[in-house]
């Protein structure tokens, strides 16, 4: 169950004196299972490009399909497809509305027309999932702290039981353990439920240590598509599009400028500290 | 004179029930001292729901202490009189730069603070120009906001801060929804308005990486400062910050984890280049 774009192009204002083109001919397919990030400036096209995967906006030009079908097709189910590819916006705790925990993650479950009984058992299923204790559920969302209303807003989508969930900046505004939280939870719902994931991220330290693949978007192009490694080799381009590479990225670099032969394409503290150790023969210094 | 100073501060948040009487007393902030020199650049630290906020809106008198005092430039902050003069000493910016700016042209927005404060005209332009000079923000200033990067949103909110000539300007996670770039922009503006204008900067953040270049830290936990120092100090206490919630900058954690398995290295490395130079030379 493929997500797949075609020289997709939006424009807005077509025509008009403020015309800009959002995403110019990006073409790219994401296969079921895959762990993606989606890094770029502000800007950059990239919430435009993930507003594209669940039918939200409809491309001016090229084609959009999921299961091998094309969305904008007559009679095609947009509200099927939007309970298959969720969409978890930024700052979605916002979006929270209802009196109690329990009934705010019921509300998507109710509206693909489960009866209460079987929306309330995804709804917990889904606070479990995010890792929200029991005793919050009959909270109202609004005494909770920050941290936990995101879960409570993630939790409201993952109980659709989407086959591909989206994540516009999940972890803006968290503290770092928070912010460890919420990945780790997410990263085993990828692996638990084979679901697949797109991060939309600013933070290159995040993505560089969650996902298989990334996908960097600079003003409405899609500049690179690869594995982290060779995504963040590039970090002098990325750098110039007003991004950068981790900043394990630029110690290693440094150590090797200063003698000590590093592996240049490591990208987390982990493989960070074994580069070094073999480099130092294993650290008997 | 301490800027910013604080003796046994305490605030407890009032949870009302349907009637509207009091029902329940939640204590936010806790037993805080505090001593600020002018000029100096603090950062808070601290988890989400550890008190940072409600510390910082005490600063420039949102909030009352509920026990305790606070004094900004010598100004107690709950003798009424004081107010407006206390938040024209001490400035505020928040997280989001699109809920802080109000004009439609960039220089007209910097000028709505000395505007407020009843400032002739040509006082006002000539504070404009230098605000937006001092954040980089001068070929903008005919610009709209709305069409301007997050990053150079809150640089022009920090220069309507700065319109108000204040001593002391206080930044609640003013970084939080940019982009790298962004921060940088807006880091770099920061610390430039501390060192060429003396002005005290009080930076609220998550982002362990911000800290390093500050004079002082204070984390936060539960209301309480529980610790306080300089970065280098702080930053050598890792296995205590992740208790609170808290982490180190990248490079910290590495020349951390180098040192547990068994390389000689200094305590509490904050830069790349220090990291080099010990492994180095």
């Amino acid at each position: 169950m493929s997500l797949k774009l075609e020289h997709v192009t939006y424009t807005y204002n077509p025509g008009t004196a403020y015309e800009t083109h959002a995403l110019k001919d990006v073409s790219l397919e994401i296969p079921q299972g895959q762990f993606v990030g989606v890094i770029g400036h502000t800007g950059s096209g990239k919430s435009t490009l993930i507003q594209h995967f669940n039918g939200l906006m409809r491309p001016t030009s090229g084609v959009v399909s999921y299961d091998n079908e094309d969305i904008w097709q007559e009679g095609y189910s947009l509200k099927r497809l939007r309970s298959r590819v969720g969409l978890v916006f930024q700052y979605p705790e916002h979006q929270l509305f209802e009196a109690d925990v329990l009934s705010d993650v019921c509300f998507g479950p109710k509206n693909q027309g489960l009866s209460q009984e079987e929306a309330r058992e995804r709804a917990r299923t889904a606070l479990k999932q995010v890792g929200l204790k029991e005793k919050y559920y009959d909270s109202s969302p609004f005494e909770l702290s920050g941290g936990q209303k995101r879960r409570v807003a993630i939790a409201g989508v993952l109980a659709m039981e989407p086959e591909v969930l989206i994540l516009d900046e999940p972890t803006a505004g968290l503290d770092p353990k928070g912010r460890d939280e919420i990945l780790d939870q997410i990263a085993w719902l990828h692996e638990e439920r084979k679901i697949s994931v797109l991060l939309v991220s600013h933070s290159m330290e995040d993505v560089a240590r969650y996902v298989e693949r990334i996908l960097v978007m600079n003003q409405g192009k899609k500049v690179f598509d690869g594995r982290p490694k060779e995504v963040f080799s590039h970090y002098k381009e990325l750098e110039a599009m007003g991004l950068a590479a981790p900043q394990i990225t630029y110690i290693m670099h440094a150590l090797r400028e200063n003698g000590l032969p590093t592996d240049l394409s490591a990208i987390t503290v982990e493989e960070a500290k074994c580069s070094i150790l073999k480099a130092l023969g294993r650290g008997e210094k | 004179m301490e800027i910013i100073k604080a003796r046994k501060l305490k605030y407890e948040y009032l949870k009302y029930d349907d009637n509207g009487q009091a029902c329940e007393r939640q204590t936010a902030v806790e037993n805080v001292d505090l001593d600020i020199r002018p000029g100096q650049f603090i950062s808070i630290l601290g988890h989400n729901g550890s008190g940072k906020s409600t510390l910082a809106k005490h600063m420039n008198a949102l909030l009352l202490p509920t026990e305790g005092t606070i004094w900004v430039d010598g100004m107690d902050t709950a003798v009424e009189p004081e107010l407006w003069k206390i938040r024209q000493k001490a400035g505020m910016v928040f997280q989001n730069p699109d809920n802080q700016i109000i004009g439609t042209v960039v220089e007209e927005d910097v000028g709505f603070g000395p505007e407020n404060l009843g400032i002739p005209t040509e006082g006002i332009w000539s504070r404009v120009n230098k605000s937006l000079e001092a954040v980089g923000m001068t070929a903008f200033r005919h610009r709209s906001p709305n069409k301007l990067s997050g990053g150079q949103k809150q640089r022009v909110a920090i220069a309507g801060v700065m319109a108000m000539q204040p001593k002391c300007i206080i930044m609640d996670e003013p970084t939080a929804m940019l982009d790298p770039n962004g921060r940088k922009e807006v880091l770099e503006a920061v610390h430039e308005l501390n060192r060429r204008e003396g002005i005290t900067v009080i930076l609220i953040t998550h982002y362990m990486e911000e800290v390093i270049d500050s004079d002082r830290v204070f984390v936060m936990d539960h209301g309480h400062v529980v610790m306080q120092g300089t970065p280098r100090e702080i930053f050598s206490r890792v296995e205590e910050l992740k208790a609170y919630r808290l982490d180190v900058p990248q490079v910290t954690l590495l020349a951390y984890e180098l040192k547990k398995a068994g390389i000689r290295l200094p305590d509490g490395i904050l830069t790349t280049k220090e990291l080099v130079d010990a492994l180095c030379h």
